[in-house]
């Protein structure tokens, strides 16, 4: 079974993409009248690609994201998740979404926590357990299952409400600024973990972050995007190796890329003043 | 442990100014009972005593202020008075056998409770659902919280004889069922507003997560809402009981009731026996804080049980 479907598993760049927008547009109607929040987003993310969304506020990244999730509806164009729509998308539970806060339930303990999807989409108690023991794995938290979160450092809750958004083996990763609120050095140590956790598990994983060198060093596609309308300005396809030290980013590859995302930025913003 | 000391250094600080307190109030009272006693008073009559300040009273009658300390009927009864008047309706009864007695403050207490926990379940009952369907529901948040908010303005004791009166109209044997709806109206409010509150508690994020899971209403309200409103119920639960039991006194001071705390503190009003009131008094308020302390501990528990720092 599993060699015939890697036999068959077809090449990344001939498959249809997982995730597509045409033409989209979303349009907020406030007492200050229209908001035009998306504009004209055409993008396709591929199967077991790390897209990075970066952006000043307002540029609609975190927008596109919900949109992707079905937590808004986009006013215009199209948008599919796995050839479907974003709603039965999230019904057929195509993706798991990770919030800037780690969200987690004061009440429950870690595994509770991560149960609570699995409890909510009527998973077996046998099979609840074996998942949250493997998720909790791939974070690195065994042996903190039995904590509650105030327990946990920041940064361990966050990893935490990751292994919750994995739970149910969703192949699409939506991540709304997950490391926003962390320090530069426990940053640095969960984009590597985030890495590493990509290479085994081959989600495809839709980032959203205000950090360049973030964005840079984990993403295979960077999407740079500017406010009033929201609207993608660049799309680049990171040249850098799927291994990636931490060091990669003193390579000269490393800064042309950061180099060509500020530049993005810079003209975004240019389009402001 | 290291609350004793000043929990008791305000306690006698109380006692202390109520002591003091008993010299003047209870001065005329005492100077009457010197007169008919054939003892000389100044001035000796009663109606020129009227006139005077109690300050100059004491100053003349220096020798009879303690006799303030010990009359049967005073204005103001001393802290000791009261704790034997106290112990003589309740412990002492109990000593003898006859705790139930229609003299014993344990019985009416008892039948003052009975109400107040009826009440205290009707109204707890009726603001968690009152709550719920606020917060479920845009209509009922526009129009039954005005009315909440209007109902608390009523005072109680202007609308507690007109339930009684209704409640016997529709055929309500007993003083039982108005107590216990009185005692609900009081209590219900602080529990639909912190219940409202402790609902509406989760972020939007937290809706998000799980509408992200699909997670049907049900599921929302009982695996987010309900355990997040958890510690908001739980202090209106404190408010709510209090309430209830004075909702309850409430009910049995103006409607000829015989039975209660309220009916005792209303007949000791009447016969003049004010050592009754205050007896009467403290049983409540000791009632009061027994109830709000077990309401505390099962918060404690509940609190704990589910992983938060109570």
């Amino acid at each position: 079974m599993l060699d015939q479907a890697e036999a068959s598993a077809p090449d990344r760049s001939t498959t249809k993409p997982v995730i597509s927008a045409k033409s989209l547009d979303l349009t907020f109607q406030t007492n200050d009248g229209p908001v035009h929040a998306l504009s004209g987003v055409d993008l396709d993310i591929g199967k077991g690609e790390f897209v990075s969304f970066i952006g000043p506020s307002g540029c609609g990244k975190t927008t596109f994201l919900r949109c992707i999730a079905a937590l808004e509806t986009p006013t215009g164009g199209t948008l599919t998740v796995n050839g479907m729509s974003p709603d039965e998308a999230r019904r057929a539970r195509a993706y798991g979404y990770v919030f800037q806060a780690a969200g987690l339930y004061p009440w429950r303990t870690i595994e509770k926590n991560i149960a609570l999807p699995l409890e909510i989409m009527g998973y077996s108690k046998s099979e609840q357990d074996a998942r949250i023991e493997r998720v909790l794995d791939l974070v690195e938290l065994s042996n903190f299952g039995k904590k509650y979160p105030w327990q946990l450092s920041g940064g361990m809750q966050q990893r935490a409400s990751i292994a919750r958004a994995l739970a149910f083996d969703a192949d699409i990763l939506l991540m709304d600024e997950p490391f926003g609120a962390l320090d530069e050095i426990v940053r640095d140590h969960l984009n590597e973990q985030l890495l590493d956790l990509w290479a085994r598990t081959e989600k495809t994983i839709g980032f959203v972050t205000h950090s360049i060198p973030e964005a840079v060093y984990l993403s295979t596609k960077i999407v740079v995007m500017s406010p009033r309308p929201g609207r993608i300005t660049d799309v680049i396809d990171s040249p850098l190796p799927k291994e990636r030290p931490l060091d990669i980013r003193d390579t000269p590859e490393f800064l042309q890329i950061a180099h060509r995302v500020r530049e993005g930025l810079r003209a975004g913003h240019a389009y402001d003043d | 442990m290291r609350a004793a000391l000043p929990i008791l250094t305000v306690l006698a600080a109380i006692v202390a100014l109520w002591y003091a307190a008993v010299a003047p109030m209870n001065i005329r009272g005492a100077l009457d009972v010197a007169e008919r006693a054939g003892e000389d008073v100044v001035p000796a009559e009663s109606r020129a005593r009227f006139d005077q300040s109690v300050w100059r009273l004491m100053l003349n009658n220096a020798e009879y202020i303690p006799l303030g300390y010990a009359l049967d009927r005073p204005r103001l009864p001393t802290p000791g008075q009261v704790g034997a008047e106290l112990w003589k309706t309740t412990g002492e009864m109990a000593l003898r056998g006859r705790p139930m007695s229609k003299r014993s403050l344990i019985y009416h207490g008892w039948i003052t409770l009975q109400s107040t926990l009826w009440g205290f379940a009707l109204g707890t009952v009726l603001g968690m659902a009152g709550a719920i369907a606020i917060v479920y529901s845009r209509v009922v948040n526009m129009s039954l919280m005005p009315w909440a908010i209007i109902s608390q303005t009523v005072p109680i004791v202007a609308l507690a004889p007109m339930i009684i009166v209704l409640s016997s109209q529709v055929g309500i044997e007993g003083r039982g069922v108005p107590k216990a709806i009185i005692s609900a109206y009081l209590c219900y409010f602080p529990v639909l507003v912190g219940m409202v509150k402790g609902l509406r508690s989760p972020g939007a994020a937290q809706l998000d997560l799980l509408k992200t899971y699909s997670a049907s209403g049900l599921q929302a309200f009982l695996k987010l809402r309900l355990p997040a409103s958890m510690p908001y119920l739980f202090t209106s639960l404190k408010i709510g009981i209090a309430a209830a039991l004075v909702g309850t006194i409430v009910g049995e001071l103006p409607t000829g009731a015989i039975s209660g705390l309220g009916a005792r503190i209303l007949i000791g009003d009447q016969f003049g026996t004010p050592l009754a009131i205050w007896a009467a008094l403290f049983a409540a308020a000791i009632l009061a804080g027994v109830l709000v302390t077990l309401l505390d501990l099962i918060q404690r528990a509940t609190l704990r049980r589910m992983g938060m720092q109570a």
